[in-house]
This record gives structure tokens, C-alpha cells and sequence, in this order.
């Protein structure tokens, strides 16, 4: 994170996200796979990483096998025409108010689609805490440092009660794995658009670590009257969180 | 790379004509003040006692005794808000936080001032950039 000043002179906090350039991958349609929904990239990995698959997907029509497809009739679904993508993700239409009629493979979504949006929803994937006490991973207020507790001072209090129902409940919050699972940050204020350098700033933190990918979308609560639906994309995350 | 990115993003907010200041000079810190629709600047003078932070980010503590009572403030160096720095006393700090400033009263509070010859010694590193400007010329 970094922070900007707003035109009163106060600081914002934000977080910069480098939002596109994403190609459009695929367009699934009803038709086809029974759903509708588009599908984007963002940031590119060297070919030799890529599966055939996904380098079949995006791959130039020129190539010898494409030329030896064609030649012999077979039809050929449109393809971006781009390097293959670290980072893919589909985005359905529906209850989020998301429209992605319009959207071709091929087109490329840049940080322009935010143009005008008040706020977005990220969802990202938050950073890895390993086992984890009941402190950090729920809050707990753990025991006192003194008057009789031993060696306790950061454990739970008790877990549950007496003879009846001598059992401790299903889904008791204790300690374990924290971290590492798909996260939303909702109704983040769009600070800036800058479509030069394809960067979002959005005022406070997001999930996850520096450097992650994330999704950005129009967030989905509601706003004032005002501001359509806009096109989602998949982003990369990039500037700090601290 | 998101280092890159952050700078650009920093570039935007940085200010171009921040006067140079040491930790330790006497400043009056002239501030932009909205009351109501009418802009007016107001003067906040005292010693420098740290400077943190980088970039965008940086600021300054600014340290004065207002009726027997110390009062610290700080500035982002960069805010738009802050009209201009400007130097009133330099004086000499063996550290880069006066923090011990906070435990003196009365005329212990007082630095030294720089001598003139430190001063000529500041005041020569311009000419010297000059000086290598006219052999790059």
C-alpha cells in the first residue's frame, strides 16, 4: 500500500492494482457449454510452462498445425492471439449485474472498464498464516497474566459445558490453519483510474500478499442511484500491502 | 516490478520544490487553513526533531514549547496542504531523532547553532553542482 493526497490535502491510504491489460480467452455460451460466461488472463508465462492446451488456446492460427487443421476443414474456435496467461479466471453474468455481451475473444480489457465505477469488490486469496492460536485467528481476548493462570495465557477460555451435553459443539472455533482461502473485500472506493500505466488505486487494503493476483469487479452492493454495470477482469495486485 | 509501480504511483504526489532541511534547524512550516470558502496560511514554527518515512510517504516532526507546554507536529513533507518550509535557524544535531529533546526544560531545550563555517560548508554544495554543470557543459 502507499497513499495519495486527495484534493483537500488529506492522505488516503490505497492499494494499487495493475488492472490489465486481460485478453478476452474464450466466450463459453449457452449453445456451446451450457452456461454463458467470459473468460480473461492476465500476465503472461513463457510458453514452455503452458500445457498444450492452454497453448492451443491462445496460439497463433499460422501455425503448422493450425494451417494442416484448415486445410483439411476442420473449423477452428476464434483464439486471443496472445502469450498464455498466468492468470485465468471466467466471469458469469446474472444477480452481480455483470454484462458480458459484447465481449469477443481477442479483445483485450484494460483498467479503462473501471472508467467512471465509484467502487469495486476484490476478491484475492489472503496470505498464509500456517497453525494459527485462537488470538490471531478469531480474536479471542486470551486469559490474564497473572491471578493463577499458568502457561494458559494465550489458549480459550473453556470449549463447553458440563454433563449436559458432554460433547463440545460442531464448528467450535479453536486453533488451526488460518490464512490461505479466498477472501472479498467489498465496496472499496475507487480512488483513481490511471489508464496510462493500466493501474487502479483503490482506498484500503485488499487480500492477500504483494504481487498476488485478485479479481476486481463493480462491487455489487448497492450504491447510490446511478453508475451501470461494467465489465469485470481479472487483476494482479501490485502495489504494497502493508 | 510492483516496486516500479508504487514509484509511478508515488511520482504523482511527490513535490518538486520541497526546501532542503536538516533534523535540528528551526523551521516555520506555513500551512494552508480552509475556513468556511477562504484560504488562509498559517505559520508553525519550532525545531525539527525527525524526519521519517520515503517517498510519498515522508514526513516531519516539528516540536515547539506553547505556553510551557511542548507541542509536536507532524507533516507529510510532500501534502499539498503545506504552503512552504522555511529555514529560520539551523542547529546542531549529533542524531537523527531529537526524541531527548521531549525530557528538557527550560534552557537545556536550546541547540547550538551551527557555526558560520558549517553553514559556508552547506552553502558551497550548490556551487559545486554548478561547478560540475559547467563541466558537463
Amino acid at each position: 500500500m502507499t497513499q495519495v493526497f486527495d484534493d483537500a490535502g488529506g492522505v488516503v491510504p490505497v492499494t494499487v492494482i495493475e488492472a490489465g491489460p486481460c485478453p478476452v480467452l474464450f466466450v463459453r455460451s449457452v449453445d456451446r457449454d451450457g452456461y454463458e460466461a467470459v473468460q480473461v488472463g492476465f500476465a503472461d508465462k513463457p510458453r514452455r510452462l503452458a500445457s498444450r492446451s492452454v497453448r492451443g488456446q491462445v496460439a497463433k492460427l499460422d501455425s503448422r498445425r493450425g494451417k494442416r487443421l484448415a486445410e483439411a476443414g476442420v473449423a477452428s474456435l476464434p483464439k486471443a492471439n496472445s502469450e498464455p496467461k498466468r492468470f485465468v479466471r471466467e466471469f458469469r453474468p446474472g444477480k452481480n449485474g455483470l454484462d458480458v455481451s459484447g465481449l469477443s475473444v481477442g479483445q483485450v480489457l484494460t483498467v479503462s472498464v473501471f472508467e467512471g465505477v465509484d467502487a469495486v469488490d476484490v476478491t484475492g486469496t489472503t496470505k498464509g498464516r500456517g497453525t494459527a492460536g485462537v488470538m490471531k485467528r478469531h480474536g479471542f481476548k486470551g486469559q490474564r497474566a497473572s491471578h493463577g493462570v499458568k502457561k494458559v495465557h494465550r489458549h480459550q477460555g473453556g470449549t463447553s459445558m458440563n454433563t449436559s451435553p458432554a460433547r463440545v459443539f460442531k464448528g467450535k472455533r479453536m486453533a488451526g490453519r488460518f490464512g490461505n482461502e479466498r477472501s472479498t473485500m467489498r465496496n472499496l472506493k475507487v480512488v483513481r483510474v490511471d489508464a496510462e500505466n493500466n493501474l487502479l488505486l483503490v482506498r484500503g487494503a485488499i487480500p492477500g500478499p504483494n504481487g498476488g493476483f485478485v479479481i476486481v469487479r463493480k462491487t455489487n452492493k448497492l450504491q447510490r442511484v446511478g453508475g451501470g454495470p461494467a465489465p469485470a477482469a481479472a487483476k494482479k495486485k501490485a502495489g504494497g500491502k502493508k | 516490478m510492483s516496486q516500479k509501480i508504487l514509484a509511478k504511483v508515488e511520482a504523482s504526489s511527490l513535490k518538486s520544490d520541497v526546501a532542503p532541511f536538516a533534523i535540528g534547524d528551526t523551521v516555520d512550516v506555513h500551512t494552508r487553513i480552509l475556513e468556511g470558502d477562504k484560504e488562509r496560511i498559517q505559520i508553525f514554527n519550532g525545531v525539527v526533531i525527525a524526519r521519517a518515512g520515503s517517498g510519498s510517504r515522508e514526513t516531519f516532526t516539528v516540536r515547539r514549547i506553547v505556553a510551557g507546554e511542548g507541542v509536536e507536529r507532524k507533516f507529510p513533507i510532500h501534502s499539498p496542504k503545506i504552503a512552504k518550509i522555511e529555514v529560520k535557524r539551523s542547529g546542531v544535531a549529533r542524531r537523527a531523532k531529537l526524541y531527548y529533546l521531549r525530557d528538557r526544560v527550560g534552557k537545556s531545550v536550546r541547540l547550538k547553532e551551527k557555526r558560520a563555517e558549517t553553514t559556508e560548508g552547506t552553502a558551497a554544495k550548490p556551487a559545486k553542482a554548478a561547478k560540475k554543470k559547467t563541466v558537463k557543459a
